[in-house]
C-alpha cells in the first residue's frame, strides 16, 4: 500500500484507448457544482461544496502543497492535449504503455516530497539547467519555479513547482484540483500563442462569465492574467500566482491589455 | 545556620556553573536540589528550544530571567520536503515580542523553520542595545525590508545569517543601510538571497570590517567584482561565491587566482553556481589548505571536479553533487584522509535513467579510504547488502547515516532482497550512531535491528518501508535514546502507537504522514495524554466528518508543557481531552 489516497481510475480505462481526455477538460461552472467526472479527482470520502451554498474547503486529500506529475515530460513527450489532471496520478501504467516510448516499468510519477531534497536546492539546480540551456547573457530568474498560490478567501497558500507542467492547461488542471471548489477560468488554457491576442471582448467574457481568474505577479511586481503569453515566457516571469475575484481583476485588465499589445 | 562544606556561598556556585556549557548539564544541575535549581536558572545565559510549542514564552522568561542567547526551532524537519502545509505555525513573532520586554540585554537569537515578520525584526533592531548574532536558518516571512532595520539600527552586530531562508527580495538597497562607521562584522550570509545587492556597498562593507571571518554571497555577484571583495578581506576564513562563471578572460582570471592566492586563512569554500571549468584553477592556490568544500551547487563535472577535490588534502568536509560518479570517489578516498563528512546530492533526482555513473561502489571506497568518516548524507540509484555490510564493518565510528535511494522501495539490487541485514548491519557495528535515514525495500526485520541495536540513536527518518505495526513497536521500545522520529508512507498504525505512549513523552516529538493511524486512535492518545500535543493535520476537512477509522493524513505528536497551541491554522487540530475539537 503506497499512500492511503485511493483514486478510482475510472476514465483511465475507457475507451478513448485510456487517455484521459475528459478530465482534462477544463469546465466552466458555478462555484460549488460538480460535474460527475470530478468526483474522482476529490479523492474518496472528501465533502464536496453543495451548489451555490457556503463554500466548504474540499480540497483534494493528496495532502501536501506540492502539486507534482509525472517528471517526465522530457523523456517521453506525449502531446500536451494527452497529459493527465495532476490529481489522477497513481497508476499511469496503462496509458503511458499506450503512448509508450521506453522501459516497461512504471511511469515515475513524483511523489511529493520525494526524494528528500529541500526547495532551495531543486530551485536552485533547476535553473542551473536552464541556464545551460540559455545564453548566459539572458536574465537569470532565481525565485520563479516554487511560487506562492493564493486564492482569495482561501485559508493558507499553496505551493506549486512550475517546472511540473508544460502548458496552461496542466497548470489550470492542478490548481483546479487543489481549491476544487471554485472554478478558474478558462483564461489560458487554450495555451494561447503569442500570436493569438487577447481581445477586449474575450477579456471582458472571461471576466463576467466566472467568479474566479487566475492571475500572476511578474518580475515587473505587475499582476497580469495568466495565459496571454508562451508558456516558456511565463515561467521566466511568474512569481507568484493569485486566484483572484473577477470583480477584483477587472480592474488589472486595462492593464493586462496594454501590456499585451505591447508584447504582440 | 550552621556552616557546612555543602553551603558554598552563592557566588562561587554561580562560578562554577558558568563553566559548564551543555545544556544536558544545566540541566542536571538544576535537578540537584531547590537551591541549585535556583541558582542555575538566575546564571542560565543561554538556551535552546528544541520544539517552540513544547514550551511559552512566559514560561521561558519566569524560569531564566537573564538569558543572552536564545535558540528556537519551529516547524517539523519535514517541513523542508513540504510536506508541512503553509501556515502550519511556527510564528516567531509571539517570541520575539516578549523577549523584547524581558531581555533587553540580548545578544543572540537563532531561529529554525520558523515565520520570521519584518516586523519581528524591527523589534529585533529596535529592543536589544547590544544586539550581535542573528541567525535565520530556513526561516520565511520576511522581506529585505525587516534587513534593512537591522542593518541601520544594530551597532553591536556580528553575525547575520540567512542560510537557506527563503527572503522576499524587494531590493538589493539594505546592505547600505549599515551606516559607515559599522565595522563590527564578523559573519555575513546572505547566500539566499535572489537578488543583487548594492556591490559598491558590499565592497565597502567588507573593507572596513577587520574580524570579517565569513562571506558567504549570492548568486547574483559576478564573478568579476569577487577579487575586490577578497583583497578587502585578506583574513577571510570562510568564502562563498556568487556565479562562478564569467567570459573567460585572461585578466579576470589572474585578478582572481592573485586575490585567492592573498587570502592565507581561507578554510571553506562555497557558492560556485553557474561554474566556468575554466576558472577553477583560480583557487588552486587555497585548496591545501582547506578543511570544508561545498560543491553542491556546482555542475561540474570530472575531470575538472576531481582535480579540485584531490587538490584539497586536508579537507573535512566535503558537499558535492553527483558528478563526481564512483571513480571521483575513489580518488577521494585516496586523496582526503581526515574527510569526516560526505554528502552527496543528486544532479537529477527526478529523471528516470541514471545519468551518471555513481553506485553503491563510490560510498563504499570511502568508507574504506576515509577512517575519520563519521556523517553521511548519500543519494544513489542501486544498493546491496554486501555494501552496506561493509561500510559498516569499515566505519563502526559512523554517527550520522543518511542514504537515499533514489526510487523507494527498491531492493538490494543484486539478490533482490529487501535491505534489512544491510542497515541491520550499519545499527549493529555502529555503536554510537544517532542519526539514520532509511531507504530501499525494507521489512518489519530492518525495525527490529534498529530496536536492538539503535540505543545511541536520537533521530530516525523512515519513508515507504516496514510490513506492520510490530515496525514501529520495535523502535518504539526498543531505542533508548530516541528524540525524533519521522515516517511517510509506512503501514503504521493505532496499536503500536498507542502501546508506546508513554515513549512519547520521551521524546521531542514524533511525526507521522500518510500512514494507517486512524483518527479515533490519535483522539484516545490525546485524551490519555496530556501532557502530549497531538495535532491532527488533514487538508480534506475536519477528522470527525469521516469515521473514526479512518487515517489521518498527517499526525505530529510533540511533549510540552504549555498545553495545546492557540495559532493553528484551519486544517490542524488538536486532540485533547476536550470531545469537541478545537478548530482555530
Amino acid at each position: 500500500m503506497e499512500t492511503t489516497e485511493k483514486i478510482p481510475q475510472k476514465t483511465t480505462t475507457s475507451s478513448s484507448g485510456g487517455l484521459n481526455l475528459k478530465a482534462t477538460e477544463l469546465r466552466l461552472g458555478l462555484p460549488g457544482s460538480e460535474s460527475p467526472e470530478r468526483d474522482e479527482h476529490g479523492g474518496g470520502g472528501v465533502k464536496k461544496g453543495s451548489g451555490g451554498a457556503k463554500r466548504g474547503f474540499c480540497f483534494s486529500s493528496d495532502g501536501g502543497s506540492e502539486m507534482g506529475i509525472g517528471k517526465d515530460g522530457a523523456l517521453f513527450s506525449p502531446p500536451p492535449r494527452e497529459r493527465e489532471q495532476a490529481s489522477v496520478i497513481k497508476e499511469k501504467k496503462l496509458i503511458h504503455n499506450q503512448n509508450h516510448i521506453s522501459s516497461a516499468s512504471a511511469v515515475k510519477e513524483q511523489v511529493v516530497g520525494w526524494p528528500p531534497i529541500r526547495s532551495f536546492r531543486k530551485n536552485s539546480m533547476a535553473t542551473t539547467q536552464k541556464n545551460d540551456d540559455i545564453d548566459a547573457s539572458e536574465a537569470k530568474c532565481s525565485n520563479c519555479l516554487y511560487v506562492k498560490v493564493s486564492m482569495d478567501g482561501a485559508p493558507f497558500l499553496r505551493k506549486v513547482d512550475l517546472k511540473n507542467f508544460a502548458t496552461y492547461k496542466d497548470l489550470s488542471s492542478a490548481l483546479n484540483s487543489m481549491f476544487t471548489c471554485f472554478t478558474i477560468s478558462q483564461c489560458g488554457t487554450h495555451g494561447v500563442s503569442g500570436r493569438d491576442k487577447l481581445s477586449e471582448s474575450k477579456l471582458m467574457d472571461l471576466l463576467y462569465g466566472s467568479e474566479y481568474v487566475l492571475t500572476y505577479e511578474d518580475k515587473d511586481g505587475d499582476w497580469m492574467l495568466v495565459g496571454d503569453v508562451p508558456w516558456e515566457m511565463f515561467t521566466n516571469s511568474c512569481k507568484r500566482l493569485r486566484i483572484m475575484k473577477s470583480s477584483e481583476a477587472i480592474g488589472l485588465a486595462p492593464r493586462a491589455m496594454e501590456k499585451c499589445k505591447s508584447r504582440n | 545556620m550552621k556552616k557546612t562544606a555543602y553551603s558554598f556561598p552563592e557566588e562561587v556556585l554561580e562560578h562554577v556553573f558558568s563553566f559548564i556549557v551543555s545544556d544536558k548539564d544545566r540541566s542536571s544541575i538544576s535537578l540537584v536540589c531547590k537551591s541549585w535549581y535556583e541558582i542555575e536558572r538566575w546564571c542560565r545565559r543561554k538556551v535552546f528550544v528544541g520544539n517552540c510549542y513544547a514550551v511559552s514564552p512566559p514560561i521561558l522568561i519566569k524560569r531564566f530571567p537573564e538569558l543572552r542567547s536564545v535558540t528556537l526551532k519551529g516547524k517539523p524537519h519535514f517541513a523542508d520536503f513540504n510536506l508541512v502545509p503553509e501556515g502550519w505555525g511556527g510564528f516567531a513573532c509571539p517570541w520575539i515580542r516578549a523577549m523584547a520586554g524581558a531581555y533587553p540585554w540580548l545578544e543572540e537569537i537563532r531561529l529554525k523553520r520558523m515565520v520570521v515578520s519584518d516586523e519581528s525584526l524591527e523589534i529585533i533592531a529596535k529592543s536589544f542595545k547590544n544586539f550581535k548574532v542573528l541567525v535565520l536558518s530556513s526561516c520565511e516571512g520576511f522581506t529585505t525590508e525587516g534587513l534593512a532595520a537591522i542593518a541601520a539600527n544594530c551597532r553591536n552586530l556580528r553575525e547575520l545569517d540567512l542560510r537557506e531562508s527563503e527572503v522576499e527580495d524587494l531590493s538589493g538597497r539594505w546592505l547600505s543601510d549599515f551606516p559607515d562607521s559599522y565595522t563590527s562584522l564578523e559573519s555575513l550570509n546572505i547566500s539566499c538571497l535572489g537578488n543583487e545587492v548594492n556591490l559598491l556597498a558590499l565592497e565597502r562593507l567588507v573593507s572596513r570590517c577587520p574580524n570579517l571571518k565569513t562571506l558567504r554571497l549570492n548568486r547574483a555577484v559576478p564573478l568579476d567584482r569577487l577579487p575586490n571583495l577578497l583583497r578587502g578581506a585578506p583574513q577571510l576564513a570562510e568564502l562563498g561565491t556568487g556565479a562562478y562563471t564569467s567570459e573567460m578572460r585572461p585578466d579576470v582570471f589572474s585578478n582572481l587566482a592573485e586575490a585567492f592566492a592573498g587570502c592565507k586563512q581561507l578554510k571553506a569554500l562555497s557558492g560556485f553556481w553557474d561554474v566556468l571549468p575554466s576558472y577553477l584553477p583560480a583557487v588552486y592556490p587555497v585548496c591545501s589548505q582547506l578543511t570544508s568544500l561545498n560543491l553542491s551547487y556546482a555542475t561540474v563535472q570530472s575531470p575538472d571536479l576531481i582535480k579540485l577535490v584531490s587538490l584539497c588534502e586536508k579537507l573535512q568536509k566535503l558537499w558535492v553533487l553527483d558528478y563526481i560518479e564512483d571513480d571521483g570517489l575513489e580518488i577521494l578516498a585516496a586523496s582526503c584522509k581526515d574527510l569526516r563528512e560526505l554528502r552527496v546530492f543528486p544532479s537529477d533526482p527526478f529523471g528516470l535513467e541514471p545519468n551518471v555513473a555513481l553506485t553503491e561502489q563510490g560510498l563504499v571506497s570511502v568508507s574504506e579510504g576515509c577512517p575519520k568518516l563519521q556523517s553521511v548524507l548519500y543519494f544513489c540509484r542501486q544498493m546491496s547488502n554486501a555494501a552496506l555490510n561493509t561500510i559498516a564493518r569499515n566505519r563502526p565510528n559512523m554517527t550520522r547515516f543518511r542514504l537515499c535511494i533514489i526510487e523507494p522501495r527498491s531492493p538490494d539490487y543484486l539478490t533482490l532482497q529487501p535491505l534489512d541485514d544491510g542497515f541491520g548491519a550499519i545499527v549493529e557495528h555502529c555503536k554510537d550512531l544517532r542519526r539514520l535515514s532509511l531507504s530501499g525495500l525494507l521489512t518489519d526485520r530492518v525495525f527490529e535491528y534498529i530496536g536492538t541495536y539503535g540505543k545511541k540513536l536520537e533521530m530516525l527518518s523512515v519513508a515507504f518501508a516496514g510490513d506492520s505495526d510490530l515496525g514501529l513497536h520495535h523502535v518504539l521500545s526498543g531505542c533508548d535514546n530516541l528524540r525524533k522520529l519521522e515516517i511517510r508512507d509506512c503501514p503504521f498504525g493505532d496499536k503500536a502507537l498507542l502501546a508506546n505512549a508513554a515513549k512519547l513523552e520521551t521524546m521531542r516529538s514524533l511525526w507521522m504522514s500518510s500512514c494507517s493511524v486512524s483518527f479515533g486512535a490519535c483522539k484516545v492518545l490525546g485524551q490519555k495524554m496530556p501532557r502530549l500535543n497531538v495535532e491532527v493535520m488533514d487538508e480534506s476537512g475536519p477528522p470527525d466528518s469521516r469515521p473514526e477509522s479512518s487515517p489521518v493524513e498527517k499526525l505530529y505528536v510533540y511533549r510540552t508543557v504549555a498545553g495545546p497551541r492557540l495559532d493553528m491554522p484551519g486544517f490542524v487540530w488538536t486532540m485533547d481531552d476536550d470531545s469537541a475539537l478545537r478548530i482555530s
